[in-house]
């Protein structure tokens, strides 16, 4: 009996993550369109439903029943393989992404899907496997704007991910462990205090990362692959009705898995800003959802500050793309982690 | 369920080396080495190596085979054409490949005694073990390995170098 209730919980959570995941995905397009609307002077989508809350529903009907076209000279197995990889790598990393205490119901972790020792890791593998699907999405297409878009891609993620993982390492540094839990709860004790960004000083490594995730994430101002007045729409060129809104999906689906990594590792998670100051009101269940809370609300701030960005910045040239790369944030990423690893080592 | 999950994964692993050989188009070819290295990752997290299988999805299954698909794809390598190959390859080749596997699976039967009785995921050898190990008994190697990899890249760097 216990077994079959374990079981039915975890299917449940997954399910109710999932789907919480996506509709998170599709409401940050929502957001998205309606704060660029509000940094442009206009008002973004507001004729479905009340502030336009239901335009995400309709933009998904709208794709589900669009002609899915299948052009003539693709690689067919290739081509249909490249959105589904791109979306599939996007969701599985929310899986080991804890947002909230460690709190068992029926042996139940009732707020992440599975504790893995090698969590941040295994959120770096599937990113790097995300890759192939943009990759392959523009080699198979036949296009030269595709193929254009994907190699642009690919060499930028390959390129940012060497900073991405080295300013990463200055955290896990300090928390000897690569488990998402064990790095928050390091970062639990006073407040916004003893978070990663001001109390290990790591501020320069979180600009590092913020720096590598939006060329990651393929956002402006990297967002060199869907570069429009050079290539068309990049990869995803050929791509129409579902696949096309798989795509799509994948890439805001990745910048909330990004918010989410940065929250973990550099804004203490769960965490509360203010510690032990905050007294613990109202019961067992609101003292167990308002560490969720705090964590929808760090995330929500780095999704507001994406499109703040994509509303404000404008694109880089490719060679200097590559140039802020290499020949800036990867020194300064191994700089940070010597520094870190000397103060650990003196005073750790 | 561990002995499944190896067999299911051994299985795919083989298929995807044999497809490997067996396509004719490069980037097929590459795309069945990603399945390879992927399902080789699955058998080390079921010896109970979690950091090897990590590191392996990251830097075989991510880094390299992207570079793999990235150069195939600017060179747009095309289809290669199918030989029958040398007579000698086949005279030599497959009685060699029988005897290699004779005499491997023969040391592995032998010495079965010898491993002692640990079984599949019994164990977890965690990161911090792994980098002791690495870090203090085997630092030598370890940093060896390294200059050698730094040797490499200066050696690519001086090949791919215009003449002034």
């Amino acid at each position: 009996m216990n077994i079959l209730i374990f079981v039915l919980l975890s299917l449940l959570k997954v399910a109710v993550v999932t789907v919480i995941f996506l509709m998170a995905v599709a409401y940050t397009v929502l957001l998205e369109r309606k704060l660029v609307g509000r940094i442009q002077n206009r008002w973004g989508p507001s004729r479905v439903g009340p502030f336009g809350l239901l335009q995400p529903l309709a933009d998904g009907l709208k794709l589900f029943l669009k002609e899915d076209l299948m052009p003539t000279a693709v690689s067919r197995p290739l081509f249909i393989l490249a959105p589904i990889i791109a979306l599939s790598c996007s969701l599985i990393s929310i899986g080991v992404i804890p947002f909230g205490e460690n709190i068992h119901w029926h042996g139940v972790d009732m707020f992440q899907i599975a504790d893995v020792n090698v969590g941040l890791l295994v959120i770096l593998g599937v990113t790097s496997i995300g890759v192939y699907g943009i990759a392959l999405s523009g080699w198979s297409s036949n296009n030269k704007y595709s193929l254009l878009g994907s190699l642009r891609s690919t060499a930028q993620m390959i390129s940012y991910e060497l900073a991405l993982g080295l300013s990463v390492i200055g955290v896990v540094l300090r928390t000897g462990s690569l488990r998402l839990r064990d790095i928050v709860n390091l970062q639990n004790t006073h407040g916004i205090l003893s978070w990663n960004i001001f109390g290990g000083v790591q501020i320069v490594a979180f600009f590092i990362y913020l720096t590598a995730a939006f060329a990651e994430t393929n956002r402006t101002p990297f967002d060199l692959p869907e570069a429009e007045s050079e290539l068309t729409a990049g990869y995803h060129t050929e791509y129409s009705s579902m696949k096309f809104a798989m795509f799509f999906m994948a890439e805001y689906a990745n910048m909330i898995t990004v918010g989410c990594v940065a929250t973990l590792l550099f804004l203490g998670g769960w965490s509360s800003p203010f510690g032990n100051l905050l007294p613990a009101f109202g019961g067992v269940v609101v003292q167990a959802l308002l560490p969720v809370f705090w964590f929808v609300a760090k995330v929500f701030c780095f999704l507001f500050l994406y499109v703040w960005v994509r509303g404000t910045l404008p694109r880089f040239r490719y060679d200097q793309l590559m140039g802020f790369g290499w020949k800036f944030l990867l020194p300064i990423a191994i700089v940070n982690v010597m520094a870190t690893s000397l103060v650990l080592a003196f005073h750790g | 369920m561990n002995l499944a999950i190896f067999i299911l994964f051994g299985l795919l692993c083989l298929g995807g080396a044999l497809n490997l050989l067996l396509q004719r188009h490069p980037i097929n070819s590459a795309l069945s080495l990603i399945v390879v290295m992927s399902s080789l990752s699955v058998l080390y997290l079921l010896l109970g190596a979690e950091f090897l299988a990590a590191a392996q999805i990251i830097v075989y299954s991510g880094a390299i085979m992207v570079l793999f698909v990235f150069v195939i794809m600017l060179l747009n390598a095309g289809e290669e054409e199918r030989t029958h190959g040398s007579q000698v390859a086949y005279l030599a080749g497959i009685p060699g490949a029988l005897a290699l596997f004779t005499v491997l699976a023969s040391t592995f039967f032998t010495l079965r005694n010898s491993f002692g009785n640990a079984r599949l995921g019994a164990f977890v050898a965690t990161t911090s073990d792994l980098s002791r190990v690495l870090f203090r008994n085997l630092l030598l190697p370890f940093e060896v390995t390294s200059v050698l990899i730094l040797v490499a890249i200066m050696g690519a760097v001086v090949l791919a170098r215009k003449e002034h």
